[in-house]
């Protein structure tokens, strides 16, 4: 990728801390976003997408917390700031939507002041001044008579309409880049359409990045520019969208692409991949995906399998793949 | 002094009337409904009164009169009151005349029971007022830092004396903070209602027990709402963690908490019988230890209806400021 990255997440490890011991929710994730693209995280719950949000947005809470890694943005290293340099940050060049619209509102403030909170926070202008954005970043997510929809409280509108505010609030101070988790899975799937394409709309006018966390493999084939499959708290095979349906290669990917029921095939029982997402304390010694894989071989379940570069761009954490004499793309 | 209180009054009457304003036909219609159900409570409760003063053994113009008094002389004065009158007349009498504001004369000081009420309602809002400022003030600062300090020495701290304050019975506390500030320490007073520094200990006393509540009930809200997926939106937004607890966890968390706040003020001012016997403090509490002590019957029935009616308008304004602060309310019903 010869485009310049506004956001370089290297090697990246956050722990939980519990009683029953240290849980690795991500474990040395590497991911680089160029500008204005939008890059893809996918994998099932549990793997530790919305964990790498939230460690980028710094908002992991007791017992987590990053262990290692840095998080650079536009050449800043935030990895570890103050909670009043990172508050700067958050909302103003880096922002975040939530997988829950419903909720991720104060129920007792009007959307419109919410919006304009934000911007308050980070700039200095006048109440009614941004008052006035507010209003332009509600036409912009398309929502329709801005000036009521300012002074509506959340459980007044929709749930698509709340996302769109949520959209506005994490756009209106024009981030380098919007984490975006699952923000379409509460929604009906006629609204999701809108929303994904009013995102990449704003991506494309706004030069903004995007991190889009989503378990959905037609989502991702849609909108994203890159994409990363997360398993267990690590990237399992990176690649650039059309290259990661084309030559998809690592044996989890294979089994999440076939997962996906398809119209022109007659299927009894629609296709799963065996077992269940291990115990993050107690991760197999080897490889994480060795327990449900059907190609595992011995070495598997005793060797880690490092991320090995197939083609430009296209890396896949399978031993499978380490004969082809190929580049490794981790460290 | 009085003159920034009122000005304070007016600006919350103003912040409310704002957030009151356009629905204010649904307001007042929810006030009249409530106004019409409260006439029954009212009878109800007089009647209840009026029915338990006659059964209850001890007759008042006896215990007026002493031991030792003319039977004679007995009958004709309760006849002169109308006590030899079956107790239906009575009390049908008694409406009557309350709806026309008599509430009778004491038998026992020989006034006006209105006029007595009236003069005797100052002390205990005053009272009432410093516990209430005393009960919040605490109650919701405790809460905050506890909710902060969740599971820390402070949070422990706080909540063991918001418990002591929940479930220590108030003469208890009264008659500790009368022997610790009054008789050993020689602060203030032991008891009087004449200076603001006499009213001090009586309103800790009956205060603290409402800011243990309070302090209970912030903290446990606010814990609550701290885990909602607004609070990390309120986050991402890029707060700090200050503004994210004042801005946007404290108003949800609160919503509860007025509403008991305001049920806790007017049962207070319906008299806080206990602190103000400790303290000699002479309102509408004493009043009706006063009435029951005596057998005075007009008294004590003044009271019962004036505290009903209070208790009755406290939980119409809980009602209606818990319609005003969520928006999620308002338009319901």
């Amino acid at each position: 990728m010869s485009e310049s990255i506004v956001l370089d997440i290297k090697n990246l490890r956050s722990h939980f801390f519990t009683a029953k011991g240290q849980v690795p929710a991500v474990d040395g994730v590497s991911i680089q976003v160029p500008e204005g693209k939008i890059i893809g995280i996918v994998g099932e719950s549990g793997c530790g997408k919305s964990m790498t949000a939230m460690s980028v947005m710094g908002l992991l809470r007791y017992p987590g917390r990053v262990v290692g890694g840095t998080i650079t943005l536009d050449g800043k290293d935030i990895t570890h700031l103050r909670p009043k340099e990172i508050s700067k940050v958050r909302g103003n060049e880096i922002s975040m939507i939530f997988q829950e619209p419903m909720t991720s509102l104060n129920p007792v403030y009007p959307v419109g002041k919410q919006v304009r909170e934000a911007i308050l926070l980070h700039q200095k202008v006048s109440k009614e001044e941004a008052k006035e954005r507010v209003l332009d970043i509600f036409r912009a997510v398309g929502i329709s008579e801005p000036e009521k929809r300012y002074y509506s409280y959340p459980h007044q509108l929709s749930g698509g309409l709340r996302q769109r505010v949520m959209i506005g609030m994490a756009m209106v101070c024009r981030p380098k880049v919007m984490i975006a988790d699952e923000p379409t899975t509460a929604l009906d799937v006629t609204i999701e359409a809108q929303i994904l394409r009013l995102m990449k709309k704003l991506c494309q006018e706004q030069g903004t990045s995007i991190i889009l966390i989503t378990h959905n493999m037609g989502v991702v084939a849609e909108v994203c520019d890159y994409v990363y499959v997360m398993y267990a708290g690590k990237v399992m095979e990176q690649a650039e969208t059309f290259e990661l349906f084309e030559r998809t290669s690592h044996p989890y990917t294979q089994g999440l692409l076939r997962s996906i029921p398809r119209l022109d095939e007659k299927a009894e029982r629609l296709y799963t991949i065996d077992g269940v997402v291990p115990n993050l304390l107690h991760l197999p010694k080897g490889c994480s995906f060795c327990t449900r894989c059907s190609q595992a071989e011995d070495r598997c379940f005793a060797e880690k399998p490092r991320l090995y570069e197939t083609s430009e761009g296209h890396g896949v954490r399978c031993f499978l793949y380490e004969g082809e004499g190929k580049v490794c793309l981790d460290e | 002094m009085e003159k920034s209180v009122l000005r304070l009054f007016y600006q919350i009457v103003c912040l409310l009337w704002k957030n009151a304003e356009g629905r204010l036909f649904f307001v007042l219609n929810r006030v009249l409904k409530r106004i019409v159900i409260s006439v029954p409570v009212l009878i109800g409760v007089v009647l209840a009164i009026f029915i338990m003063l006659r059964i209850v053994p001890g007759d008042p113009v006896t215990t007026m009169m002493g031991e030792h008094v003319n039977p004679a002389v007995i009958e004709k004065i309760s006849r002169e009151m109308g006590l030899d009158q079956p107790v239906i007349v009575q009390f049908f009498k008694y409406v009557f005349n309350a709806l026309r504001g008599d509430f009778g004369t004491s038998y026992r000081l020989n006034r006006n029971v209105t006029q007595i009420i009236l003069d005797a309602f100052p002390n205990t809002v005053r009272l009432s007022l410093m516990a209430a400022a005393v009960a919040w003030l605490i109650g919701i600062v405790a809460g905050v830092v506890a909710a902060v300090r969740q599971n820390k020495l402070l949070d422990r701290m706080f909540m063991g004396c918001a418990l002591m304050g929940v479930s220590m019975p108030v003469f208890m506390t009264a008659l500790i903070l009368q022997y610790v500030f009054a008789f050993k320490l020689k602060w203030f007073p032991v008891s009087g209602y004449d200076s603001w520094k006499a009213m001090v200990l009586p309103a800790i006393a009956l205060g603290w027990n409402s800011a243990g509540s309070i302090a209970r009930m912030t903290r446990s809200n606010l814990v609550e709402i701290m885990q909602n997926d607004f609070i990390r939106t309120a986050r991402a937004k890029g707060l700090m963690e200050k503004g994210v607890i004042l801005k946007h966890a404290l108003k949800n968390a609160m919503l509860p908490v007025v509403t008991m706040m305001a049920l806790q003020f007017s049962s207070m001012l319906s008299g806080a019988v206990l602190t103000e016997s400790v303290f000699g403090v002479p309102g509408i509490g004493r009043l009706a230890v006063n009435g029951i002590e005596t057998r005075d019957m007009p008294l004590l029935q003044g009271t019962v209806v004036f505290t009903t009616i209070l208790i009755i308008a406290g939980n119409l304004i809980a009602d209606l400021l818990y319609n005003v602060l969520d928006p999620r309310i308002r338009e319901g019903a």
